[in-house]
């Protein structure tokens, strides 16, 4: 079988900053891969490239068995892959729901004179749009529901933006879910609330997901597999327990003299 | 619900899918305004959309029943073409976030293109139904051509562009007047080596009225109408674009043009939809234009036009289609109210009076408590009296002016004339006839204080206020009123409106926006 997303010998540097070298890898379809290294590592670089974002220096990106490089960001996300930000980039002045909906627009087709005109298949696109949304903020049980549909989105809290954030890339309906650190700046209840989140995000949507994560018990919680990263180099893959014990790791995350320190 | 129910004792609501007490009571949260204007805002907020929509419009539409006065309705339907260009930009600027200067463009070449097809410059007399599609038709295709080699650009650097596309559309229309094919216009079958199409400086004249089959509309109340009809359905159908897919992306590139981007939106091409649907409404505001107007000339659609047709939007808050409709009312309307009728007996239409009620509301409505309004204002009238004695034994002459009337000569002016006159210091023949330079320099002094007034805080600030107003309301009597239709009015609704965006940075009905939290 095809993985769904295969990185082949990919490299990518800002100027004569190798961030990522040669780099292999692949997500099979229903899988969960995390991937992990200090900060630096070129993990979110990883997920700008497989996005569209940047483009590759070299190497190929292939999803369900084809070619993705070269695309723009907007065609990759119609091909079925979808992302969070580190840095969350919602858009602030929209409304919760009208974020969620925003992301329906690849596959919406009614032009602007038919929505100025509300011509039939306007509507029942914007009937269609607005059940997805309303389903997709569901999703996360009552945190996303109620009055907070007609909120700002700078109105939410860091956690509920997180959140909403997930909600959006589910909207474009994509089957590889790219998550970058869903669980940064939350505390532990939410923490743990995220990493079911995760496994419910597998188990109800059908998503592939690979997600970039730095707090272990969430990577211990999710994970498949695990690809660790240093310096734009893979230094180890496999399940949690070999790679969070394996020697280059810990030496990558807490360097050479303290080896003897898991 | 009164404070001294305790909560657990709240009656139990039936479990709301999704909300839980805390969500289900957001409602009770919300700060509201008190009093009778904040339960008037209340009760026309709960009206849906759509009522509020026709039943304002619908007043709109009653006006010309109510007045035969052509100046008014002839003002209206200046006030509907600002709100049809501001419904316009509105979708480049407030939607997709595009500071879009060469937006005149689109109303030039509208207006332009109108009396090339239907007067007698070439001949031609195309009737209404057609001439207005091709030329909104075709000036959609220009939009979207001047946004083909800008779509890469956002910010500062599209403005410059656009501004530049708005400077050849100006040049284009005042040179056009003798174009040369290369030299070959006598091969080409041209009478002159050079041809004549835009009219130059003097534009196109005796441009025909709308005509649809033999009837043409002439009358000020059809253009009223028809001016009216076009708002209406523009603001419907750009609210609905609004509430799509399509609005939803322009908004989200807006906000954050990557994400939106990686959320699958086809920005360039959204961005130049954005220019090109703003670009016909521009060209159908135009097309009314030259009608009315019967005729297209060069100066009414240049720069200055442009920053009045942003002042409209930015004031009625951009990104509001009936901020776009209020804005071009308080302009337009502002701009004519501010004409000074001098006549004392009427208040309500002369710029003196606006003057003075603009100055009494604003000190009533934003001074708190009632002590340091009184303060003020009996501050106010107190120096200005004694002002008014000292000078007068210094220099009788000095408080001897009259004030000027709607003859444009200087009389007593009635009983609020006899006040204003022993309140100020209006000397002999008062400005023009006493050639006292000295109110040009005051104008000086007062625009200094305003300045220092936004320096200071508290009593000092509330000390200085006192001679400010007096000074203002000296140099308005003594200088400014004497050129009431010309600079004075333009002058007194740019510090109107500095006023309004100092209190409301969003625009009047804008919701305010937020960069990064």
């Amino acid at each position: 079988m095809t993985p769904l997303l295969q990185l082949g010998g990919v490299s990518m540097a800002f100027g004569g900053l190798q961030v990522i070298s040669d780099l292999d890898l692949h997500v099979n379809e229903g899988e969960i891969v995390s991937v992990i290294g200090p900060n630096g590592a070129g993990k979110t670089t990883l997920f700008n490239l497989i996005t569209g974002v940047y483009q590759p220096r070299s190497g190929d990106i292939l999803f369900a068995g084809e070619s993705i490089v070269g695309l723009a960001p907007n065609q990759i996300t119609n091909r079925g892959i979808a992302r969070t930000f580190q840095t969350l980039r919602l858009f602030l002045n929209m409304t919760v729901k009208e974020n969620v909906m925003a992301a329906a627009y690849g596959h919406t087709h009614a032009t602007v004179v038919e929505s100025m005109l509300r011509l039939p298949r306007a509507r029942r696109e914007e009937k269609a749009i607005n059940a997805l949304a309303e389903e997709k903020l569901a999703f996360f049980g009552q945190r996303l529901m109620g009055y907070r549909w007609n909120q700002p989105a700078y109105s939410l809290s860091y956690a509920n933006r997180r959140r909403l954030e997930i909600a959006r890339a589910m909207a474009a309906q994509p089957r590889l879910l790219l998550l970058d650190e869903p669980a940064a700046g939350m505390n532990p209840v939410e923490t743990h609330e995220i990493t079911e989140l995760i496994a419910r995000l597998r188990k109800e949507g059908g998503y592939t997901i690979l997600v970039i994560e730095h707090d272990m018990h969430v990577v211990e919680g999710i994970s498949d597999r695990v690809v660790a990263l240093d310096h734009g180099v893979k230094i180890a893959e496999g399940t949690f327990e070999a790679v969070a014990t394996n020697e280059r790791v810990v030496e990558a995350y807490l360097g050479l003299q303290t080896t003897e320190t898991k | 619900m009164s404070d001294s129910t305790p909560i657990v004792d709240a009656p139990v609501h039936d479990p709301e899918i999704g909300a839980d007490e805390w969500v289900s009571r957001s409602g009770d949260r919300t700060t509201r305004r008190g009093g009778l204007i904040g339960r008037a805002e209340h009760e026309l907020m709960r009206l849906p959309g759509t009522i509020r929509f026709f039943a304002f419009f619908g007043l709109l539409a009653l006006i010309p029943v109510m007045t035969s006065d052509d100046y008014l309705i002839r003002i209206g339907t200046v006030t509907l073409v600002f709100a049809l260009l501001a419904l316009g930009l509105n979708v480049s600027v407030g939607y997709a976030g595009l500071l879009d200067l060469g937006y005149i463009a689109y109303y030039g070449i509208g207006a332009y293109g109108y009396a090339m097809l239907a007067s007698s410059k070439f001949g031609v007399h195309w009737q209404a139904w057609a001439a207005i599609p091709t030329v909104v038709g075709a000036t959609v295709v220009i939009g979207f051509l001047l946004a083909l080699p800008s779509r890469r650009l956002s910010g500062d650097y599209l403005a410059i562009v656009t501004l530049f596309f708005g400077q050849i559309f100006y040049t284009l229309a005042v040179q056009g007047y003798k174009v040369s094919l290369l030299g070959l216009n006598k091969d080409l079958g041209l009478h002159s080596a050079n041809w004549d199409v835009t009219g130059g400086p003097n534009g196109i004249a005796n441009v025909d009225g709308f005509r649809i089959g033999s009837t043409t509309a002439i009358t000020d109340h059809a253009y009223y109408y028809i001016t009216l009809a076009a708002v209406v359905l523009v603001f419907a159908a750009l609210h609905f674009a609004n509430n799509s897919r399509t609005g939803r992306a322009w908004r989200a590139l807006n906000d954050d043009t990557l994400a939106a981007q990686v959320m699958s939106m086809r920005i360039n091409w959204l961005k130049m939809l954005a220019i090109g649907v703003g670009a016909g409404v521009g060209a159908l505001a135009g097309t009314i234009n030259g009608a009315l107007l019967q005729g297209a000339f060069p100066d009414d659609y240049n720069t200055y036009v442009l920053i009045t047709i942003y002042a409209v939007l930015i004031l009625g808050g951009a990104g509001s289609l009936s901020g776009a409709v209020l804005g071009a009312i308080v302009v337009t309307v502002g701009l004519e109210a501010l004409r000074p009728g001098t006549e004392f007996s009427d208040w309500t239409a002369n710029g003196r009076g606006l003057f003075y009620v603009t100055i009494l509301i604003v000190v009533l409505t934003m001074m708190r408590p009632w002590r340091r309004v009184l303060a003020v204002l009996g501050g106010t009238v107190v120096f200005g009296i004694l002002l008014h004695v000292i000078i007068g034994a210094a220099w009788p002459r000095g408080v001897h002016g009259g004030i000027l009337n709607s003859a444009s000569t200087f009389d007593h002016g009635g009983s609020m004339g006899w006040a204003i006159r022993h309140w100020l210091v209006l000397p002999a023949g008062t400005f023009q006839t006493g050639g006292y330079t000295v109110f040009n320099y005051l104008v000086v002094l007062l625009i200094a204080m305003i300045l220092g007034l936004t320096l200071l805080k508290g009593w000092m600030r509330d000390a200085l206020l006192v001679p400010t107003i007096w000074l203002a309301a000296e140099v308005y009597e003594a200088r400014l009123i004497e050129e009431g239709s010309g600079a004075t009015r333009f002058l007194l609704l740019g510090a109107g409106l500095i006023v309004i965006m100092a209190k409301r940075p969003q625009g009047l009905l804008g919701k305010p926006r937020v960069e990064i939290v």
